[in-house]
C-alpha cells in the first residue's frame, strides 16, 4: 500500500520544465531515495509534495486521499514533516522551544516529553538550550530532523540531511533512518552522499532533468547504465 | 467634451510628475533592497533649496537648476546610501523601513527648521509662467508642457541607461545577485551608491516640478508622493513601463474626480458617511487594489537576524512592573501638572508602541498604523454606553481587536514592505473616511470618559498618570506572558521562518490574525484611557510614524523598548514645550536617533540591558548598587539632598557607575584606580550639585542626565581601555560555523604567534 504517490506532476517556471512528469510512490515502513544531479529538479519536486510549489499538472496523494489543492499546513496535519536543504531553524528560539512549537503544532497531548524524546533520539541533549541561530550546520541539521519528528509524521521529507555532516554523524544518522522505517515511518530522502543513500535506502528513484530516468533498489540503480550516463556524462 | 480634453491633459502632466518620482523608488529599491520611504521628502527639500537659490539669491533658473539636481542632490543621495542605507545590510524589513522613515523624519525637520512656514515663499513660480500654447482649442502651459516632456526625457534616459550602458548592466547584476555581483569583481557598493544619487534626483526634479503646479509647502509635497507609492507598487518596484502607466491612470483618476465630483450623478456620501475625503484616499484606494495582487509565496531561504532578544523571565518581568508603577506613584506626586501630562502623554505613547511588540517584533509583521487603533479605541470608548465603566472599556477594546484582525485579512497574503504599504494605506482610509467625519468628531474633538474603577475616584492628572503606567505595566506582563506562551512560540517561528511554520502544520493566516488582534486590542488600550478630549489630528497616519519609529530605535522585541520609545517621544515633547531654544533640535531628533539603527539594529533597551546583564550573578556587586541606592534615598530623606538632585543622582548611579563596578573589579588595568576615583568624583559633583535650582526647566535637568551619564559612564571606559572586554565579537573569534572555545584561541594564539585578543 503506497503511502505517497506522485502522479505525473509537472512544474514549468515559465519556459523552463523544473519537473517533467514525474511517477513517484512511497511506501510506510521503507526509506525511499530521490538522487539526482545538481538541477535536476529535486528540491521543486519536494515543494510540490510538501504544497509550497503548485504543479502545474499532475497530483499528489498521501494514505490514497488527492491532496494536490490542500495548502502547505493541511498536509502537515494530515502526517507529512519535511527538512530544508537551506537551514529553516527558528534562529530566536532555543533548540528545546523549536521542537515543542512543532509538537504543539501537532496538537499533541504531553508535549514536553515527547521534546525530550525527540532530543534524546537524534542525540542533541548538550545544545538543547541554545538559541538554535548559533548552531554549526551539522546539529541544526540534527536539530531539524528532530522537530519534523516531534509532530509524529506518517511520512518525512528529508532535503539533503547530512550535507554539513561528519562522517561519524552521517552513520548514526543513517541508523536513525533505519529505525525510523522499523516503527512503520515512511521516508522519503534526497541525498548526495552516496554511501548513505545506498546503504539505507529500500527504493532509489533517479531524477534528471525534470524526469524519473531510473528506480528500483540500491544494486539494480548502481548498474543501471543511463544512471551513469546521467551522473558521469559517459555512456 | 472641452472639459474631459482639458483635464485629461491636467491628469497627464500630474502623472507625469508622479511617474518621475515613482521611477526613483524602483531604482533604489531594486538596487538595495530599501524601499525609501523618505523620497518624497528628498523631492520636498529639493525644491526648497531650489528656491533657495532661485528666489531668494537670485541665481539665474539654469545655474540653479544644475546645481540642485545635478550637484546636491546625487550628493546627497550618494551621501544617504554611504552614510545610512550600507548598514543595513542583513537587517529586517521592519529596521530597514524605520530607518527610512527615520530619514523622512530628519528632513521634515529639517525643512521646518530651515524654512519656518511663511507665505511670501508661495510665489514659487512655474517655468516660463504665463506662457502657454494651444492644442487643439485648449490652452496647455509651457510649465505642463516640460513637466511632460521631462518624464518622456526620464523614461527614455533610464531604458538608455538600464540597457546601454555599463553601470545599467552593472545594477540590473545587483538586483539579481548581490553576492554573487560582488564574487565577479563587481562592486555592489558603489552601483547602490549611483542608484541613490540618481534616485535623489529623480525625487529632485519631480519636486521641483510639482512646487510649481502647487505651492511650496512641506506637507503637501512629502504626503503627495503617496500617489508615487501606488505607482511603483502597480509596477511590482521592479517594472518601469506599468509604474509609469500607474502613475498616468492616478493623475487622471485625480484629475477627472476634480472635474466631476460636482455633477449630480457623482454619488457624495455613502453609509451615511461623506465621501468628501475621497479625493485624498484615491491613491490609497489604488495602492490596496494594487496591492492585493503580489501573493506571497512560501519561500524558502531563511533570513538571518541582526537583532537579538531573550526570553523575560516572570521574575524579572514582575519585579520591573512593580516598580515602574512604584516609581510613578513616587515621582508624580513632585510634578507640575504640565510635566505630568507630558509624561503621561509619553505613557500612552508606549502602550501604542507596546501593540508593536507582538506584531512587530515577535511576529515580524511591519505595521504603520499603530495609532489608528487607538484611535478607533478612543471613539469606541466615546460612543458606546456605560460611560467610562469597565464593562465598556472592555467592549472597546475587543471590537477594535475584533476590527483589528478582520482588516488584517486582505492584508495577510502580503509581506515585508507590501504588508507596510498595505497598513499604511489602512490607516490613511480611516483618517480620511473616519477620524475627518463630522459624525465622528464633533466640532473638531470627542470627549473619552474616564475609566471607572470600583472604589477609586480618578480625577486629576495625576490620578490619570497613575492608571495609564499601571495599565502598561499590565499589558506588558500580558506581552510577556504572550512570549512566553504557545502563541508567542508560534509568532516567534512565523518571523524566524515562515516555510518550515507552514511545513510543520501552521495555519500563518489564522497566527496573523491573532498578531494583528492582539496589537489592535492593546493599541486600543492606548485610546480608551485617553480619559480626555482627543481630536482626530493625535491619530493621524503621519502621527503614527515616529512611533513606529521609536519603538523600534528602544527595540520593539522586547517591553522595555516599548516604554523607552514611548517616553522618549513623550521625552521628546518634553524638550520642545520646555526650552524653546531647542525646539529645533527637537524636531530632527528622532530622525536623528532612528538614523544610527542601522548600527544598532536591535534596539537601545536591548543594548542597556547587556550592560546590566555583566551584573547578573554576582551579589556582591549588586549588594553595593542596593547599598548606593540606599544611601541617595536616605539622604533625600534626610533632606539633604533635594528631589530633583536625587532623581540625577539616581539615574547617573543607576546608568553610568553600577554596569561599569564589574569592569573596574575585574579589570588589571593600572588605571582601575584612576576610573574608581573618576566614578566616585563624578557621583559626588552630581551630588553636590542642587539641580532643583541650578537649571530651573525640566527640559534642561533632562538634557544635563543624559549628558552626566553619558560622559561618566563613557568616560570610565575609556580610561580603562586596555583592560579585558566583556564581549569581544571580534570575526577573529568566532571559527567558521561556531564560537571557538577560550582553549582553541589559545592554542590558536600559539600557533600563530599572534595575539587574538
Amino acid at each position: 500500500m503506497s503511502l505517497l504517490y506522485v502522479d505525473r506532476v509537472m512544474v514549468r517556471f515559465g519556459g523552463v520544465t523544473a519537473v517533467d512528469g514525474v511517477n513517484l510512490l512511497a511506501r510506510a515502513g521503507e526509506v525511499t531515495g530521490l538522487i539526482g544531479p545538481n538541477g535536476a529538479g529535486k528540491t521543486t519536486l519536494f515543494n510540490v509534495i510538501s504544497g509550497m510549489q503548485e504543479p502545474t499538472g499532475g497530483s499528489v496523494s498521501l494514505d490514497s486521499v488527492d491532496i494536490t489543492d490542500l495548502p502547505a499546513h493541511k498536509r502537515a496535519q494530515r502526517g507529512m514533516a519535511r527538512t530544508f536543504q537551506r537551514l529553516e531553524l527558528f534562529g530566536s528560539l532555543s533548540v528545546r522551544d523549536n521542537i515543542k512549537v512543532a509538537a504543539e503544532l501537532a496538537a499533541l497531548t504531553n508535549v514536553n516529553a515527547i521534546v525530550d524524546e525527540m532530543i534524546e533520539r537524534v542525540g542533541i541533549a548538550d545544545i538543547a538550550d541554545r538559541p538554535a541561530g548559533d548552531l554549526p550546520t551539522g546539529s541544526a541539521r540534527l536539530v531539524e530532523i528532530a522537530r519534523a519528528l516531534a509532530t509524529r509524521p506518517k511520512l518525512l521529507l528529508l532535503d539533503e540531511p547530512a550535507s554539513g555532516l561528519d562522517e561519524s554523524e552521517s552513520e548514526r544518522l543513517g541508523d536513525l533512518l533505519r529505525t525510523l522505517a522499523a516503527t512503520g515511518l515512511g521516508v522519503l530522502l534526497v541525498e548526495h552522499d552516496m554511501g548513505l543513500v545506498m546503504k539505507v535506502c529500500d527504493v532509489i528513484y533517479v531524477l534528471d532533468l525534470g524526469q524519473i530516468i531510473a528506480h528500483g533498489t540500491p544494486n539494480e540503480i548502481q548498474h543501471d547504465p543511463k544512471v551513469l550516463e546521467a551522473y558521469l556524462g559517459a555512456s | 467634451m472641452q472639459q474631459l480634453l482639458t483635464f485629461t491633459i491636467i491628469g497627464l502632466s500630474t502623472g507625469a510628475i508622479y511617474a518621475v518620482v515613482a521611477s526613483g523608488l524602483v531604482v533604489t529599491y531594486t538596487t538595495s533592497g530599501i524601499f525609501n520611504l523618505a523620497h518624497g521628502a528628498t523631492g520636498m527639500l529639493a525644491a526648497f533649496t531650489y528656491w533657495q537659490l532661485r528666489f531668494d539669491w537670485d541665481v539665474p533658473a539654469p545655474i540653479a537648476l544644475f546645481l540642485t539636481l545635478f550637484v546636491l542632490c546625487p550628493l546627497f543621495g550618494a551621501l544617504t546610501e554611504r552614510v545610512v542605507m550600507r548598514g543595513l545590510q542583513g537587517t529586517t524589513e521592519v529596521v530597514r523601513l524605520s530607518v527610512t522613515v527615520a530619514l523622512f523624519a530628519f528632513m521634515i525637520g529639517l525643512a521646518n527648521w530651515v524654512w519656518p512656514s511663511d507665505s511670501s515663499r508661495e510665489a514659487f513660480l512655474k517655468f516660463f509662467e504665463g506662457n502657454s500654447v494651444s492644442i487643439a482649442g485648449i490652452n496647455v502651459s509651457w510649465h505642463r508642457i516640460i513637466t511632460f516632456g521631462c518624464a518622456i526625457l526620464v523614461a527614455i534616459v533610464l531604458r538608455l541607461l538600464l540597457f546601454r550602458t555599463r553601470m545599467g548592466v552593472a545594477m540590473r547584476a545587483v538586483v539579481d545577485d548581490r553576492n554573487l555581483t560582488e564574487l565577479n569583481g563587481g562592486r555592489p557598493d558603489r552601483v547602490s551608491m549611483f542608484a541613490w544619487a540618481l534616485s535623489a534626483t529623480l525625487a529632485g526634479l519631480a519636486g521641483i516640478l510639482l512646487a510649481g503646479e502647487q505651492q511650496l509647502n512641506i506637507e503637501p509635497l512629502v504626503l503627495l508622493v503617496i500617489n508615487a507609492y501606488a505607482a511603483a507598487i502597480i509596477g511590482r518596484l521592479k517594472n518601469l513601463p506599468l509604474t509609469f502607466l500607474g502613475a498616468a491612470v492616478l493623475g487622471l483618476l485625480d484629475s477627472y474626480y476634480l472635474a466631476y465630483s460636482d455633477e449630480s450623478w457623482f454619488p457624495q456620501s455613502a453609509f451615511g458617511f461623506s465621501l468628501a475625503g475621497i479625493r485624498a484616499a484615491i491613491p490609497t484606494i489604488v495602492l490596496f487594489i494594487a496591492l492585493t495582487r503580489p501573493q506571497s509565496r512560501l519561500r524558502a531561504g531563511i533570513v538571518r537576524f541582526r537583532e537579538e532578544t531573550r526570553v523575560p523571565e516572570w521574575s524579572t518581568s514582575i519585579l520591573g512592573a512593580v516598580s515602574l508603577v512604584a516609581v510613578v506613584v513616587a515621582i508624580s506626586g513632585m510634578l507640575t501638572r504640565s510635566n505630568t501630562l507630558l509624561l503621561l502623554n509619553g505613557f500612552t505613547m508606549a502602550i501604542v508602541a507596546l501593540s508593536l511588540v507582538p506584531l512587530t517584533g515577535y511576529a515580524g509583521q511591519m505595521s504603520l498604523a499603530p495609532l489608528t487603533f487607538a484611535g478607533l479605541g478612543a471613539i469606541a470608548m466615546a460612543k458606546l454606553p456605560g460611560d467610562g465603566n469597565i464593562a465598556t472599556f472592555v467592549l472597546a477594546v475587543v471590537i477594535v481587536a475584533v476590527a483589528g484582525g478582520i482588516v488584517a485579512l486582505p492584508a495577510l497574503r502580503l509581506s515585508g514592505i507590501y504588508l507596510a504599504l498595505s497598513t499604511a494605506a489602512f490607516a490613511v482610509l480611516v483618517t480620511k473616511l473616519i477620524f475627518n467625519q463630522k459624525q465622528t468628531f464633533q466640532s473638531g474633538n470627542i470627549a473619552v470618559p474616564i475609566l471607572k474603577i470600583p472604589f477609586v475616584e480618578i480625577d486629576s492628572p495625576r490620578g490619570r498618570l497613575i492608571l495609564t503606567a499601571t495599565a502598561f505595566s499590565l499589558l506588558g506582563l500580558l506581552v510577556v506572558a504572550v512570549r512566553r506562551s504557545r502563541l508567542g512560540r508560534r509568532l516567534i517561528a512565523l518571523k524566524d521562518s515562515p516555510a518550515a511554520a507552514a511545513t510543520l502544520g501552521m495555519n500563518l493566516t489564522r497566527t496573523k490574525v491573532a498578531a494583528f488582534a492582539l496589537s489592535a486590542g492593546i493599541g486600543a488600550c492606548a485610546g480608551a484611557l485617553a480619559g480626555d478630549k482627543v481630536s482626530p489630528q493625535q491619530y493621524d497616519f503621519t502621527q503614527s510614524l515616529p512611533v513606529v519609529l521609536l519603538a523600534v530605535v528602544g527595540g520593539v522585541g522586547t517591553v522595555g523598548g516599548a516604554l523607552f520609545g514611548g517616553l522618549l517621544l513623550g521625552g521628546n515633547s518634553v524638550l520642545a514645550s520646555v526650552v524653546p531654544s531647542l525646539k529645533n533640535v527637537s524636531k530632527i531628533l528622532p530622525g536623528t536617533i532612528g538614523i544610527t539603527l542601522g548600527r544598532n539594529p536591535s534596539g537601545a533597551a536591548t543594548q542597556t540591558a547587556e550592560a546590566f546583564r555583566v551584573l547578573k550573578g554576582r551579589w556582591n556587586l549588586l549588594a553595593v548598587v542596593g547599598a548606593g541606592a540606599f544611601v541617595i534615598w536616605a539622604l533625600t530623606a534626610a533632606d539633604v539632598l533635594s528631589h530633583w538632585t536625587f532623581v540625577v543622582t539616581g539615574v547617573v548611579w543607576f546608568l553610568a557607575v553600577a554596569p561599569n563596578l564589574p569592569l573596574v573589579v575585574d579589570s588589571s588595568s593600572a588605571r582601575r584606580a584612576t576610573a574608581v576615583v573618576y566614578l566616585a568624583a563624578g557621583l559626588v559633583i552630581t551630588a553636590a550639585i542642587d539641580w532643583s535650582t541650578a537649571l530651573d526647566v525640566t527640559g534642561q535637568r533632562l538634557i544635563a542626565i543624559v549628558i552626566l551619564v553619558a560622559v561618566i559612564g563613557l568616560g570610565a571606559q575609556r580610561i580603562m581601555e586596555s583592560g579585558p572586554r566583556v564581549r569581544a565579537d571580534s570575526p577573529d573569534v568566532i571559527g567558521l560555523d561556531r564560537d571557538f572555545s577560550g582553549e582553541e584561541i589559545e592554542h590558536a594564539e600559539r600557533e600563530l604567534r599572534v595575539v587574538i585578543r
